[in-house]
């Protein structure tokens, strides 16, 4: 009786519920399937007079060209370092934060930082870039006008002076992260038993012992898992923060072209559609990859947090 | 006694380093701020100032007689994100409700489906050909809506693990027997149930929305259609973009120089206004997303 209605739901349930599931199927077969097949744009010279399908196989030439050009080493070296500095530099930070915030047991003042550092994570790009522009442009900014002046040093064009942007963006981006990235420290910190340090303190361990001792050792797992996810999104770039805050700034292609960047450019601005499929789909590629092998990694440390 | 020192030490040096790092987490905001207010040829003179000696309205005097453009866009951003939010709210349970059910068939081919698009992605140079050749999305609000933010894997997967941890299967089985259908144990059952998951994604949704710029770099080109991020884009790059404008031109009758950079500013605080005002209500379910989404079930 139990297994016959049991049956019946089975039957009955799957169309109601095919149903609610539709649009967001729809949604995600448009938006994110139908460009996965469109990878084969990589592999031809498009000719819109001929048609997307229609256009000639080139077989490999655009990823030839690709990697014939300068560009294709800058962007890689660029988007590797950047996210390299980013994630030891970020971990370290974030880390720092979620120890000092896990000291503040006043709930008012832990929300009121824990506010103030989020906050910069929460505006857009575009607004960032003003901030940055506040400081840094060569007439009126903040470090010219306010700091170096005074000094009696000389001002800095910031905006075309390539070297000085791993800097700048890296504090950027720092700024921007760090203090949403804590959460997910801070979460686990609270989940440690608290009888651990109350035993360590009675074996006479002082703090500094205590967070080198026990907080970062229970923190390992956490950490080196999403080290090893930060790796495998490695090949890719936050767009808005190569683009925009550098104000898109031809001079500083050379510190601040990413693959991200790359893909625009070719394809908005240079019209170059078989350049910019190829930089697209060799990223695509290649992220995909490392995501698994990532993922490989993190399940042979700690199953349970693997992503599949 | 040593050991409550050091303790009580690190008590103390916790909270004043976080006070110095929430402070230069907050500076760059003083001074947008600050600047907005700032006298033009104070500006001009002396640069960004966190305290300048001069203030002045006049920024904020020039967008209100430019308001036009200026509440256009705020209204295209308010629209946009209302719109996209509300759907893709709507849309993200829907389909995280049906995986949550462990007797319904097709659940683990759906979580992979989702969770696929997590993995590999296409790349934008087929997704720009899809939306512009195919969809002809070029300067319609839909190139604002539809692309990229409507719904992703990750809140997908968010809501089912929400459904499937704290919904318990009783409270379906019981609707069912009461005669209820799919339907209506899913809008009026599980949707009011899952608050504090839909605040949770809705809050992501809607920031992602009201920061975004992007679609609109790659679909827009009619000012018409411009948010207030896309606004302070092209005033970035062209301030005389608002001066073109009627009531510019009748201002700049009296005033002898434009508050160029007053200006900018102070459409920057308008821009973060909202978030600032409204996040204070809000972090509390921006902190459960983001442990959510780490912890996944």
């Amino acid at each position: 009786m139990r297994t016959l209605r049991k049956r019946k739901n089975r039957l009955g349930n799957t169309l109601p519920l095919m149903l609610l599931a539709a649009p967001g199927l729809i949604y995600m077969f448009i938006n994110n399937y139908i460009p996965m097949f469109g990878i084969f744009i990589a592999f031809k010279e498009i000719d819109y007079k001929k048609g997307i399908f229609k256009s000639d196989w080139v077989g490999f030439k655009n990823f030839r060209f690709l990697f014939r050009t300068n560009d294709a080493f800058i962007m890689t070296r660029n988007t590797l370092l950047y996210n390299l500095a980013f994630i030891v530099l970020g971990t370290c930070c974030s880390l720092f934060i979620a120890i000092l915030m896990s000291e503040v047991t006043d709930r008012f003042c832990s929300k009121i930082f824990q506010a103030g550092l989020i906050l910069p994570n929460l505006i857009s790009m575009v607004v960032v870039s003003y901030i940055v522009y506040a400081f840094l442009n060569a007439d009126t900014g903040f470090i010219n006008l306010s700091i170096l002046k005074p000094l009696g040093l000389e001002e800095i064009s910031w905006y075309s002076e390539p070297g000085r942007w791993p800097f700048i963006l890296t504090l950027v981006h720092l700024w921007k992260t760090s203090g949403y990235n804590s959460i997910i420290y801070i979460a686990f910190i609270a989940g440690i038993d608290k009888g651990i340090y109350e035993s360590a303190r009675i074996d006479g361990a002082g703090k500094m012992k205590q967070i080198f001792k026990i907080t970062l050792p229970l923190l390992k797992p956490v950490i080196i898992i999403m080290f090893l996810l930060a790796v495998g999104r490695i090949f890719n770039s936050d767009f808005g923060l190569f683009y925009q805050v550098p104000m898109n700034s031809g001079a500083l292609y050379s510190t601040t072209q990413t693959i991200d960047t790359y893909v625009y450019r070719a394809l908005m601005q240079l019209n170059d559609i078989g350049m910019s499929s190829a930089a697209g789909l060799y990223q695509s590629v290649v992220g995909f990859l490392l995501v698994l092998g990532a993922n490989a990694i993190v399940r042979k440390v700690d199953p349970e947090s693997a992503l599949f | 006694m040593q050991k409550i020192n050091s303790e009580t030490a690190f008590k103390i040096f916790s909270v004043i380093t976080l006070t110095i790092l929430v402070i230069f987490a907050f500076l760059p905001f003083v001074l947008i701020f600050v600047t907005s207010f700032t006298d033009e040829v104070f500006l001009i003179k002396h640069g960004y100032s966190f305290f300048p000696k001069k203030l002045s309205l006049n920024s904020y005097k020039y967008l209100f007689n430019n308001y036009y453009t200026i509440l256009r866009a705020y209204g295209v951003s308010v629209f946009v994100t209302a719109v996209g939010t509300g759907a893709g709210i709507l849309i993200t349970t829907m389909l995280a409700y049906p995986m949550a059910r462990k007797d319904f068939k097709y659940r683990n081919i759906l979580a992979f489906v989702a969770f696929f698009t997590l993995l590999f992605n296409g790349g934008i140079v087929p997704s720009y050909i899809m939306w512009t050749r195919v969809f002809s999305i070029n300067n319609t609000y839909a190139a604002l809506i539809i692309p990229n933010f409507l719904m992703n894997a990750f809140n997908v997967l968010l809501v089912r693990n929400y459904y499937a941890n704290n919904v318990p299967g009783e409270v379906i089985e019981s609707a069912k027997i009461d005669g209820a259908g799919e339907m209506r144990i899913f809008f009026r059952i599980m949707l009011p149930m899952s608050v504090p998951v839909v605040a949770t994604v809705g809050l992501f949704t809607g920031l992602a929305y009201w920061n975004d710029w992007i679609n609109a770099l790659y679909y827009i080109s009619s000012p018409k259609y411009y948010g207030i991020q896309n606004l302070l884009i092209r005033l970035m790059n062209n301030i005389q973009f608002l001066k073109s404008s009627q009531a510019a031109t009748m201002l700049a009758g009296r005033e002898v120089e434009l508050p160029s950079t007053g200006i900018r500013m102070a459409l920057a605080v308008l821009g973060i206004l909202p978030i600032i005002i409204l996040y204070p209500f809000l972090q509390k379910y921006l902190i459960r997303g983001v442990v959510m989404g780490a912890v996944k079930g």
